[in-house]
């Protein structure tokens, strides 16, 4: 069953008259879980709206609400009530193939463990939001992919399994992965969370630069200095936003902005591939 | 040789699920995965299809020597000849009151009988009228002796009986003189050194010349209760010599006691024109026979034999096939099991795949195709190991001197191949649906 309010291979942002405009809108976001006897509001009304080429970092202690905030942006559950506009469309109604279908078209993950599936190689990993958006294998598709593999800089490890690969290495794959299928929104969930502060940077440059070449990125990180690269940064406790203000202290990436890779080839996917 | 073709056959089946899949992206995807990972897990992946190799490799071994037993039985039955209806002289259960010890047994099918059936013969429903008289009896060659059945019959007992020539010719119409025909255990007790071809030997009191020898045969017998009849100790005369130098009574010496029986003819074979008049044929014979004083006749129909020979075999394919299908059955509920191990195992994976897009009917198809992958592997090994062991089995039998016939019953290969696909399916669906059933954040979270 296609998503009928889809028109195939046409985005919720390439009709609109302002490109620049809204990507996220979320208004008054309420979740509620009913476990067994206790009711948890996990998110309280929630409002925000995220501009396209932002740069999100979002913050607040555990139980605040930002994980499950993650989750409802990135079409993985349905609120309780309120709406999230992803563009136009109103993805808060959707059904689950709907949202499948939303999640494999215009969002790219990236996780904190990774979460590469461990028996295919690294080509074969990236490929996979192709294959669920219902696209055809070809050698086109392959180069494309082994093209982000390159730009992260894994050109000489296609072939490889995620266990014979470093954290690093692994999360370089998993931003390859996050940009195959050319998404409008990147979510990180604590994208450094594994790794160690030296990897954590280079990790983050690369997303800046991704950043640079006009994706939007909303991340979820609870250490001040990976928030420091965002352009925004919201912080959430008990299921609200608690402040949401530029970033005027923005940490910019210094080793990799010149180095000669060119990211704009994020923005050239072939729509129809 | 058509077993080759059979094979083919069953690998294009084969081909024809999963050539398919390999066209089809996710289901490629799909295969290739569940390969890797039965490879990844090859002792588990192998004892939990154990029980659909095992169940396959039963149904076709089984299936092969029921089948084989069957055809074999089935073909004694119709050596007897399946438009045949034999008639038999048998004696009456003994009166006590009036069984004596020299008192001569009179039973059995007269001359008249015969010409009564003759009837039937000129209505064109019976095409031949084999009359035969048989009795034990001593033949002698210089000092050989050799006790063996003395049999008066006609020209077409050989045609009826399927006896083939080894020397000389069988008994002709026109014989009137004292020629005989030996089976082939008299003519090599009798004539060791010799050509039979032509000498005389001693019948009783009366000398024949030796015409023809059978060749050797083995003895025929059948599963409905018939007595064994050996050929290879008979000799054949004519019918009208037999009853001319032996008379109508025959004395048996038994254990220091006589006993005299007065039989015209032992038995006549009649060969029915049509296949389809064989019964009421035999019900007419029943109705003519039906007029002797005493039950000392049986009419057997060897067709009736076939049917309920066939009859069995039905039964008895459906009772293998009950047992197949248990086997089957238990197999599957292993594979059930390990697929649901398996799902939770791969929760984080499923969780995974539904974030970067699959859908739910993308996670049925992998664990489903799984499953599949597993039953068809082990439908395959199974029919490999089933037909080994009917191959194997006879000849290993043979060297112990036990008869075990065993023929591939064509239809059952491809029977559990298609179960064991089915088995996949039917089993495999409950865990591939509770695997899309998974809430993808919690199947994210599952460590």
């Amino acid at each position: 069953m296609p998503v009928s309010r889809l028109p195939a291979r046409t985005s919720p942002l390439t009709e609109r008259d302002n490109p620049m405009a809204d990507v996220v809108r979320v208004t008054d976001l309420v979740k509620t879980y009913y476990l067994e006897s206790v009711t948890v509001q996990a998110l309280r009304g929630v409002s925000l709206t995220v501009e396209e080429g932002d740069f999100v970092a979002l913050m607040g202690p555990s139980g605040s609400g930002k994980s499950t905030l993650l989750n409802q942006l990135g079409c993985l559950d349905r609120p309780t009530s309120g709406h999230y506009y992803l563009g136009d469309e109103d993805v808060s109604q959707m059904d689950d193939d709907q949202l499948s279908e939303i999640r494999s078209r215009f969002l790219g993950f990236i996780f904190q463990s990774y979460n590469l599936l461990p028996q295919y190689t690294v080509v074969e990993n990236v490929e996979i939001p192709l294959l669920y958006q219902g696209i055809k294998l070809t050698e086109r598709t392959r180069e494309w992919c082994i093209h982000l593999a390159t730009l992260v800089g894994l050109g000489d490890r296609l072939d490889h399994r995620p266990m014979q690969l470093s954290g690093g290495q692994q999360q370089r794959v998993a931003i390859a992965r996050a940009l195959v299928n050319n998404p409008h929104v990147i979510l990180a969930d604590e994208p450094t969370g594994n790794l160690d502060s030296r990897t954590s940077d280079e990790i983050m440059e690369r997303l800046q630069q991704l950043n640079n070449t006009g994706k939007t990125i909303i991340m979820v990180t609870h250490e001040n200095d990976i928030a420091s690269w965002g352009k925004r940064v919201i912080r959430m406790r008990d299921g609200h936003i608690e402040t949401d203000e530029r970033n005027q202290h923005r940490t910019i990436g210094k080793a990799l902005a010149n180095d000669g890779v060119n990211f704009n080839g994020f923005s050239q996917l072939p729509v129809n591939v | 040789m058509y077993l080759l073709l059979y094979l083919v056959l069953g690998l294009l089946l084969l081909a024809g699920i999963f050539v398919p899949l390999l066209y089809w992206d996710k289901g490629r995807r799909s295969l290739i995965l569940a390969i890797r990972s039965l490879w990844l897990h090859k002792m588990r992946a192998f004892l939990s299809v154990l029980g659909i190799i095992i169940g396959t490799g039963a149904v076709i071994a089984l299936m092969a020597f029921g089948e084989g037993s069957m055809q074999e039985a089935l073909n004694d039955i119709r050596k007897l000849g399946a438009t045949n209806i034999i008639v038999r002289s048998r004696r009456p259960p003994e009166n006590s009151a009036t069984a004596g010890r020299s008192r001569v047994a009179v039973y059995g099918l007269t001359k008249a009988d015969y010409h009564r059936f003759a009837v039937l013969q000129e209505g064109g429903t019976v095409t031949r009228m084999v009359p035969m008289r048989d009795f034990k009896q001593e033949m002698r060659r210089y000092h050989l002796m050799y006790t063996g059945r003395a049999v008066g019959t006609t020209e077409d007992y050989a045609a009826v009986n399927d006896l083939p020539m080894a020397l000389g010719r069988f008994l002709l119409h026109e014989d009137r003189s004292n020629v005989v025909v030996l089976g082939s255990q008299v003519a090599n007790a009798l004539f060791p050194f010799e050509n039979p071809l032509g000498k005389d030997l001693r019948i009783g009191q009366s000398p024949y010349t030796v015409v023809g020898v059978l060749k050797s045969r083995s003895a025929v017998g059948d599963s409905g209760g018939q007595e064994m009849e050996d050929y290879n100790n008979d000799v054949y005369i004519p019918l009208d010599a037999c009853n001319e130098h032996f008379g109508s009574t025959i004395t048996n010496r038994q254990a220091g006691s006589f006993q005299r029986e007065q039989v015209q003819l032992s038995q006549v074979t009649l060969t029915v024109s049509d296949i389809d008049k064989v019964r009421t044929t035999g019900e007419w014979i029943k109705a003519i026979l039906s007029t002797h004083e005493k039950a000392d006749w049986s009419v057997s129909v060897p067709l009736d034999k076939l049917e309920a020979a066939e009859r069995e075999k039905g039964r008895f394919m459906i009772l293998m096939g009950m047992i197949a299908g248990i086997s089957l059955v238990v197999g599957g509920i292993g594979i059930m099991n390990i697929m649901l191990a398996t799902v939770t195992e791969r929760t984080r994976e499923i969780g995974i795949r539904r974030a970067l897009g699959a859908k739910r009917r993308d996670i049925t198809m992998q664990f489903l195709i799984e499953a599949v992958v597993q039953t068809t592997i082990g439908g395959v090994l199974g029919v490999m190991i089933g037909l080994t062991i009917v191959f194997i089995m006879p000849p290993i039998f043979e060297f112990w001197s036990a008869h075990l016939p065993a023929k591939v019953h064509v239809p059952s290969i491809f029977l559990s191949l298609i179960v064991a696909v089915a088995v996949g399916v039917g089993f495999g669906l409950y865990p591939a649906y509770r695997a899309a059933m998974l809430d993808p954040i919690e199947a994210l979270r599952h460590e």
